[in-house]
């Protein structure tokens, strides 16, 4: 045996029943947010804004907003995935099971990847009762926001087996993603910002996020499309290398 | 015999702990019962990690299957199954949803009526629409026991499968591995109570300070290490152990009304010197009232064992 498909489909169902378990949480809840957001920025204050590049302010923010819940919310399901298992101690069964590296990411990440793309599918719906607005080019918005969702249910994924505490495991997207998200454009172009803060935020790597996922709604971007795509795929690439290395060496796994 | 797990030269130190396991050897037959027995912290669940896939050992090899595990881990763990000593479950699955993982995590395909008969048999069917954390302690365990035979492993860990568990249920238990050796699944359970292994193993295995200290078939151990006291309450009291009887070792009360008899090097021999004993006494016309004879348990012989090596 060189690949157990079942073990894969096994973790990645039970996963997503989990979600569903939590439903009002996992799913109500950051649509609720979401909506708030839409409603005071969107339709409150954005009725007052200019245009952007010739789109409304409201259309312009729903990237960034759709990134903002997207990444906190994949980043804390996919950490909390392997976390509680680790905590209760039930993450014996998966480490004397025939699963591996592969099937193990494609159980945990896939199913926390999966719960992100139905989230954004809802937030996108959401948006539309508040917004008039349009999808530049759908095909690659729908690519950027898999390679996002991938990439940070990795990301959460290594956060899980990393954190030896609850804390730890809010602390990250509280504490790093959200403002350096609030921070990366958001709710504004950076042009608009004076230097040198301009330049301070391109170091924000959340910038090339936002704006590599506006471009595919709006077609205007702050920064070189190629980089934002680049470098989701490296950090992608980086997070898998971490869990590679964490199941290679049992780190935090096994005793 | 086939031995189905082949450990060598184990070792296993904690990064921030004692030595837990110590250049064990321990060689495991297919279809055997074998029982690991040794005090707390001995190293016993440290041992079954090791094999498990749980812990990673410092030195040493482990074959299981005839294939070693650091390389072939995958095809072996999808043939051995693992009931952990600590209660780990998902509180809010219900039971039959657990069992069902289970088996998928092993690479199989569903089984319900597999998973009906498992269920059935550690009587859990009636409870399988409930959320775990809705069952008894006891129930909780029986829950471990089906997810760890979901995917009908050949080669099974307990890890003191019937601790905190009432007396009933407990027979239950040896009924239940009874039935599962009977079909050929061969069995390593480690316990605190020796009953247990006196009752069920074949061979038993005593580690201490992670050390293995002995690997013996249990009938054998019992009867070299066994020992038998039989104490004889006299009808006169003596003054002092009569020249005739002082091959035997005996040993006299202070008051000079008992006579007691401790014959060690296994129990069938000292029976044998017991009746001959006996007979010695009515022939030097010592009469006694009363004898009692009491063959030492597993439960003895380990704690000798564990107290002269410590
Ligand atoms: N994760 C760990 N980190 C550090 N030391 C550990 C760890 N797990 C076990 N130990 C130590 O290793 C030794 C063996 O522990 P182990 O759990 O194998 O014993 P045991 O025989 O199963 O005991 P018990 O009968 O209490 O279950 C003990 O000294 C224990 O403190
Ligand atoms: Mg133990």
């Amino acid at each position: 045996m060189s690949f157990n498909p079942r073990g894969a489909f096994a973790i990645f169902s039970f996963e997503l029943m989990r979600a569903f378990r939590t439903f009002f949480q996992s799913i109500f809840a950051p649509v609720m947010t979401t909506s708030l957001y839409f409603i005071v920025f969107g339709a409150a204050i954005g009725s007052k804004m200019t245009q952007i590049g010739g789109v409304s302010y409201g259309a312009y923010i729903i990237p960034g907003l759709l990134l903002l819940t997207l990444l906190g919310e994949t980043t804390s399901n996919a950490s909390f995935g392997i976390y509680m298992p680790r905590f209760t101690g039930t993450i014996y069964e998966l480490l004397s099971a025939p699963v591996g590296v592969a099937e193990t990411l494609i159980g945990f990440v896939g199913a926390a990847a999966a719960k992100s793309l139905i989230l954004a599918a809802i937030i996108l719906v959401t948006a539309s009762f508040f917004v008039d607005y349009h999808i530049a080019h759908p095909l690659l918005a729908l690519l950027y926001i898999v390679l996002v969702a991938a990439a940070f249910a990795l990301f959460g994924f290594a956060l899980g087996v990393w954190a030896d505490g609850f804390e730890k495991l809010g602390i990250v997207p509280m504490l790093i993603l959200q403002p350096l998200t609030f921070l990366g454009g958001t709710f504004y172009s950076i042009t608009m910002l004076p230097q040198p803060w301009r330049s301070i935020a391109l170091a924000n790597p959340i910038v090339y996020l936002v704006n590599g996922l506006r471009w595919t709604f709006t077609g205007q971007s702050d920064v070189n499309i190629w980089i934002s795509f680049a470098l989701t795929i490296a950090f992608l690439a980086l997070c898998a290398g971490v869990i590679a290395w964490m199941f290679k060496t049992g780190w935090r796994l096994r005793s | 015999m086939q031995p189905i797990l082949e450990i060598q030269g184990l070792t296993k130190r904690y990064a921030d702990g004692p030595i837990a396991l110590d250049a064990v050897d321990l060689t495991i037959n297919q279809g055997e019962i074998f029982a690991l027995l040794g005090p707390n912290g001995a190293g016993k669940t440290t041992l079954i990690g090791a094999v498990c896939g749980l812990v990673r050992p410092s030195g040493g090899t482990i074959r299981a299957f005839g294939v070693d595990l650091a390389k072939d881990w995958r095809s072996a763990r999808a043939r051995i199954g693992l009931v952990p000593q600590e209660m780990a479950t998902d509180m809010f699955t219900k039971v039959s949803d657990a069992v069902n993982y289970s088996r998928g995590l092993f690479g199989l395909k569903r089984d319900p009526a597999r998973i009906e008969e498992i269920l059935t048999s550690l009587t859990l069917w009636d409870k399988r629409d409930s959320q775990i954390r809705h069952l008894s302690g006891g129930m909780k365990r029986r829950v471990l026991i089906a997810k760890a035979l979901a995917h009908d492993p050949q080669l099974l860990f307990l890890d003191e499968p019937t601790a905190g568990v009432d007396v009933e249920l407990r027979r239950d238990m040896w009924r239940q591995i009874g039935a599962m050796r009977a079909k050929g699944t061969t069995i390593v359970l480690t316990t605190h109570y020796i009953e247990e292994a006196e009752e069920m193993a074949d061979r038993v295995g005593v580690i201490d300070k992670g050390r293995l200290l002995l690997v013996e078939e249990k009938r054998a151990l019992m009867a070299r290490m066994g020992s038998i006291e039989a104490e004889f309450a006299l009808a006169v009291p003596l003054r002092e152990v009569p020249a005739a009887l002082v091959d035997y070792p005996l040993v006299l009360s202070d008051d000079g009304a008992s006579l007691t008899y401790r014959g060690h090097g296994g129990a069938v021999d000292a029976r044998g010197e017991v009746a001959r004993l006996t007979e010695a006494l009515v022939r030097s016309n010592i009469a006694f009232t009363a004898l009692d004879t009491r063959q030492s348990s597993l439960e003895d012989i380990f704690v000798d064992l564990v107290e002269q090596k410590a």
